[in-house]
């Protein structure tokens, strides 16, 4: 059996992927709602943290909780916010380019989407950003990419 | 992206109110160096000279859990009486201790340290004989040297029975200096 990764003492984890949280959230929700979306984030991520049972995939399952509040927080203002997207001073990462694209997906598909194509992570990753499997990542992907050809193409 | 200073400290007040902190800790300075003074929730975890989040993290999360964050708020109680003993304002400490998962006899011999009066010294033999283990002086200097807990748990009182210091895990200097400002040398 290989051996887990171990679990990196909070501080550590918070250290190294807040810069990353906070950059999404921006993109996602703009620079004054972000704040409370990172705060959000990493309360989550402390909640769940005692459950991890192995410290791999890290950055990948923080991005997923974050794009989740995201989606949260999207869902309690008007929809048409939905749509706005923070100017960016420098050109917009792959994964602010999916936010559009993707707005009208379950956010199971939406996040599986998103952590393929704007973060290129494997299925596995996925998977364990997820809490579900290979196969269930790579179908949940594949049927958000089919939902949104179908709505570019009506 | 930086995260401002203001919004990394509003995360970690709110995981601290929230309760969501396995142990808390902050750097709390001294006369005698840099102290790293950690907390859960029974209370005072460790105190720590020299210190190197590299290495101090990993023994924070095995002495309480892998939720280890920097928290002001957490060592509030801690860092106010430490300032006080520093300052020659307070001579015993009422802070509630965290002391999980240390052995009976270490429990036993930090029980008996803590009630060496302030200003005063005593000797290894003497604490071993406390805890009925007359023989054991080498074993009580074993668990000086380890107690993660040092000031609040005065093993600086302690010395060799012909009066010499002996050791220090934080160097002899500062054992010097702490019972210099006790009035014990």
């Amino acid at each position: 059996m290989m051996q887990a990764v171990a679990i990196p003492p909070f501080e550590r984890f918070y250290e190294e992927h807040r810069s990353d949280v906070l950059r999404l959230l921006r993109r996602r929700l703009g620079a004054d709602r972000a704040d409370d979306a990172f705060q959000e984030t990493f309360l989550r991520a402390l909640y769940a943290y005692t459950r991890l049972e192995h410290g791999e995939h890290l950055r990948a399952w923080v991005l997923t909780i974050a794009q989740n509040v995201a989606l949260d927080m999207l869902r309690r203002t008007r929809p048409t916010e939905e749509l706005v997207e923070a100017p960016a001073a420098d050109s917009r990462p792959a994964y602010a380019e999916l936010a559009d694209l993707t707005d009208g997906l379950g956010p199971k598909e939406r996040a599986a989407v998103v952590l393929r194509y704007g973060y290129d992570l494997s299925y596995d990753q996925i998977a364990s950003a997820l809490g579900s499997t290979p196969d269930a990542a790579r179908q949940a992907t594949s049927t958000g990419v089919r939902r949104i050809r179908r709505r570019i193409a009506s | 992206m930086t995260v401002s200073p203001d919004l990394d400290r509003r995360f970690r007040e709110a995981a601290a109110t929230l309760g969501l902190v396995d142990v808390g800790f902050d750097i709390v300075d001294s006369p005698i160096g840099e102290l790293l003074v950690a907390a859960s929730d029974r209370g005072v975890a460790s105190i720590w000279f020299d210190p190197d989040p590299a290495r101090d993290l990993e023994r924070l999360a095995r002495i309480g859990g892998p939720r280890v964050l920097r928290s002001p708020r957490c060592v509030d109680a801690a860092r106010r009486e430490l300032d006080q003993y520093f300052a020659g304002a307070r001579r015993s400490f009422d802070l509630p201790l965290d002391l999980r998962a240390l052995p009976p006899f270490t429990l036993e011999v930090l029980d008996e340290l803590a009630r060496v009066p302030y200003g005063e010294t005593t000797t290894y033999g003497a604490l071993a004989q406390r805890v009925g283990r007359p023989r054991a002086a080498r074993a009580v200097g074993t668990v000086m040297h380890h107690n993660r807990i040092p000031i609040v748990l005065p093993c600086h009182r302690v010395v060799g029975s012909s009066g010499d210091l002996t050791g220090y895990a934080g160097g002899l200097d500062r054992k010097v200096t702490l019972l210099e400002l006790e009035g014990a040398r």
